[in-house]
């Protein structure tokens, strides 16, 4: 069981100090005409946790993730971010609020180059004007500087050095997948959207890509939303987890409990019929 | 081994981020402005510079703001010849209105004006993509050029419907008009050649260049990240506008000197122009300049070496120019999909590497 005080957080078994609630669902449901993909779902995010949303194909998890960073925005249902309750707000405008995502299937620029990829994660912490841009003086250059800095130190992370100027339509699918990451993380994100990050990867690139999130939770405190169909990964990553299936919330809570939750074994295993 | 790039350690990160990385690059930069600075002044004269060199620097300009909207951003515009239009006819009202405005000063203002009617008509890039895009830009086209033609008061009421450019004078040189001559305007043409190329390059390498191409490459993951779409296209059609606009007034006010709107500036410029950014290389600078070159240059030497050289009839070249021109575009895109920078790419990195062949 978890030691949960409502507003103070919890500790991990490993001895993380998590903290209060940094984002809430309440009652959330989206349906697209006739399709109810979420059907009235609550659940909380806390700071510096590893959250993970299961459920088989279909059940509305990536709809969930759209709705956390603004793609959708559901017919019911409130978001609370920070505290407040978060008015409708542009993908762009959600960008900047400090939540960045990375995608199911892949969406990096193909026509730039890997760097080029990173830095437009810093996209939204650069701000120099037009004309400094133009004429490249003062501003726009010293920013452009200290900005490939920190870029760096995010190459450096996630040790894809070797591939900086390299142009991402030649990568491999792996190390594609590692490109988007550390251009989400460049942005420096309170949260952390990640929609099957380990899809279609072996267990060599699997083991890589858990040990960065766990970096990346440990080293930057960022707090990570994950949906991975990966049993084993998901159970071994994550604090808690929120279970989905046809578009409402089954299970919630620790890995353990949602394993023991009829229901979840129910919709994953299916049961006996006498 | 002039031309390698083993050796050349960079030691900062504003050093590894500079326009010519490679050593022989930044030296071959620097002796080609010193040439057309310097050289070129001394030997132009008129048939040179209305022949090759003044279209060619023009067009490269307008190449140039085309590529930052559709190689840069991603937007397809058929509109660029009625942009230019904008940029002639602005230049023209606003010297005839204000005869003592520095040249410089008026043609940088039409390049604003074109600017404004360009986010105008980029305002539908908001709701259609690609072809559809590309036909919405049409309406720009021929609005634009039956507004110069119909409506008197753009053309101050000339019984021809033609406006001509009156003499004006740059640095106590006239630069427009007949007094001109091939120094003055080639020098002046230049100069707004190199500086916009300068500002194009400077555009394209920080933020804003690379909220474009986020744009133009995935445009839902851009806005994802955080860019604003409506900000990113409007800003790559007011800056494109605005090359083009200037381009146009160069045409009109250098380089032609009397233009009737349909007849110069109608839709075969907005596809010469486009043609000149597909040959050249979406997303390059350089491109813009070698398509503008291989289009402009191109026919010029065929003639030379056609009727000069071989003896030709002028008729029956005319109408060879026009064919082979048509079949070395298809060959360039054919060895070359990705236009002549690509090919020079290849060039490069086969460089590299000689006279060993791994």
């Amino acid at each position: 069981m978890l030691d949960t005080k409502p507003d103070e957080g919890y500790t991990t078994a490993d001895g993380r100090q998590i903290g209060g609630v940094a984002m809430e669902m309440k009652n959330i449901t989206l349906r697209f005409g006739g399709v109810v993909a979420i059907k009235d779902i609550s659940f909380d995010i806390r700071w510096g946790e590893i959250r993970a949303i299961i459920g088989p194909n279909g059940a509305g998890k990536s709809s969930m993730l759209n709705v956390i960073s603004g793609f959708y925005h559901p017919q019911d249902g409130e978001v609370w971010y920070k505290g407040y309750r978060r008015a409708r707000m542009r993908p762009y405008q959600v960008a900047r609020t400090g939540i960045a995502r990375t995608f199911q299937n892949i969406a990096l620029f193909e026509g730039m180059s890997v760097l080029d990829n990173i830095m437009t994660g810093r996209l939204n912490l650069m701000n120099a004007g037009f004309i400094s841009q133009a004429m490249w003086w003062g501003k726009a250059a010293r920013e452009e500087e200290e900005h490939r800095e920190k870029v760096e130190k995010v190459i450096d992370f996630l040790e894809i050095q070797h591939i900086r100027k390299t142009p991402v339509a030649r990568l491999p699918y792996g190390l594609k997948k590692r490109v988007e990451l550390a251009r989400a993380l460049a942005a420096e994100p309170s949260i952390l959207l990640l929609d099957e990050p380990m899809a279609g990867m072996n267990v060599e690139e699997k083991e890589d890509m858990s040990r960065f999130i766990l970096d990346v939770n440990d080293e930057f405190n960022t707090t990570i939303v994950l949906i991975e169909h990966d049993m084993g990964v998901v159970m071994d990553l994550s604090d808690r987890v929120v279970v989905m299936d046809y578009g409402k919330k089954i299970g919630d809570g620790t890995p353990d409990e949602v394993r023991n939750n009829e229901e979840v074994i129910k919709a994953y295993l299916g049961v006996e019929h006498d | 081994m002039i031309y390698r790039e083993a050796g050349d350690f960079k030691t900062s990160y504003a050093a590894d981020n500079q326009t010519f990385p490679i050593r022989g690059d930044r030296v071959a930069y620097y002796l080609v402005i010193a040439f057309a600075f310097l050289v070129v002044p001394f030997f132009i004269n008129d048939y040179w510079a209305n022949s090759i060199v003044l279209p060619f620097l023009i067009y490269a300009i307008a190449a140039l703001g085309l590529n930052i909207l559709i190689g840069y951003c991603g937007q397809l515009s058929l509109g660029s010849g009625a942009f230019m239009a904008v940029g002639a006819y602005a230049t023209f009202k606003l010297t005839v209105a204000f005869p003592g405005m520095s040249i410089v000063f008026v043609i940088l203002l039409a390049g604003l004006v074109t600017a404004a009617v360009g986010v105008l008509f980029g305002l539908p890039s908001l709701r259609i993509k690609g072809f559809y895009l590309a036909v919405a830009t049409l309406a720009a086209q021929f609005f634009l050029i039956w507004l110069f033609t119909q409506q008197p008061w753009f053309y101050n009421n000339s019984p021809t419907g033609m406006i001509s450019m009156p003499t004006r004078e740059f640095l106590g040189y006239p630069v427009t008009g007949a007094r001109a001559s091939a120094v003055s305007m080639y020098l002046f043409c230049l100069m707004f050649a190199v500086a916009l190329a300068w500002l194009a390059r400077n555009l394209t390498r920080g933020t804003m260049g690379r909220k474009w191409m986020a744009i133009r490459d995935m445009d839902i993951a851009a806005e994802i990240i955080g860019v604003n779409p409506m900000l990113a296209k409007l800003s790559a059609f007011a800056v494109s506008s605005f090359f083009i606009g200037v381009a146009g007034a160069l045409l009109f006010g250098v380089y032609l000197g009397a233009v009737e709107a349909g007849e110069a500036f109608g839709i075969d410029k907005s596809f010469l122009i486009l043609f000149m950014v597909i040959i050249g290389g979406l997303g390059s600078i350089l491109g813009s300049f070698l398509g503008a070159a291989f289009l402009i240059v191109g026919p010029v030497l065929l003639k030379l070496l056609l009727v000069n050289q071989l003896g030709w009839p002028s008729d029956l070249a005319a109408h060879l120019e026009i064919m082979i021109v048509g079949a070395l575009i298809l060959v360039v895109l054919i060895l070359e999909p990705h236009g002549m920078t690509a090919l020079w790419r290849t060039i490069k990195e086969k460089l590299r590497l000689w006279p060993f062949p791994h």
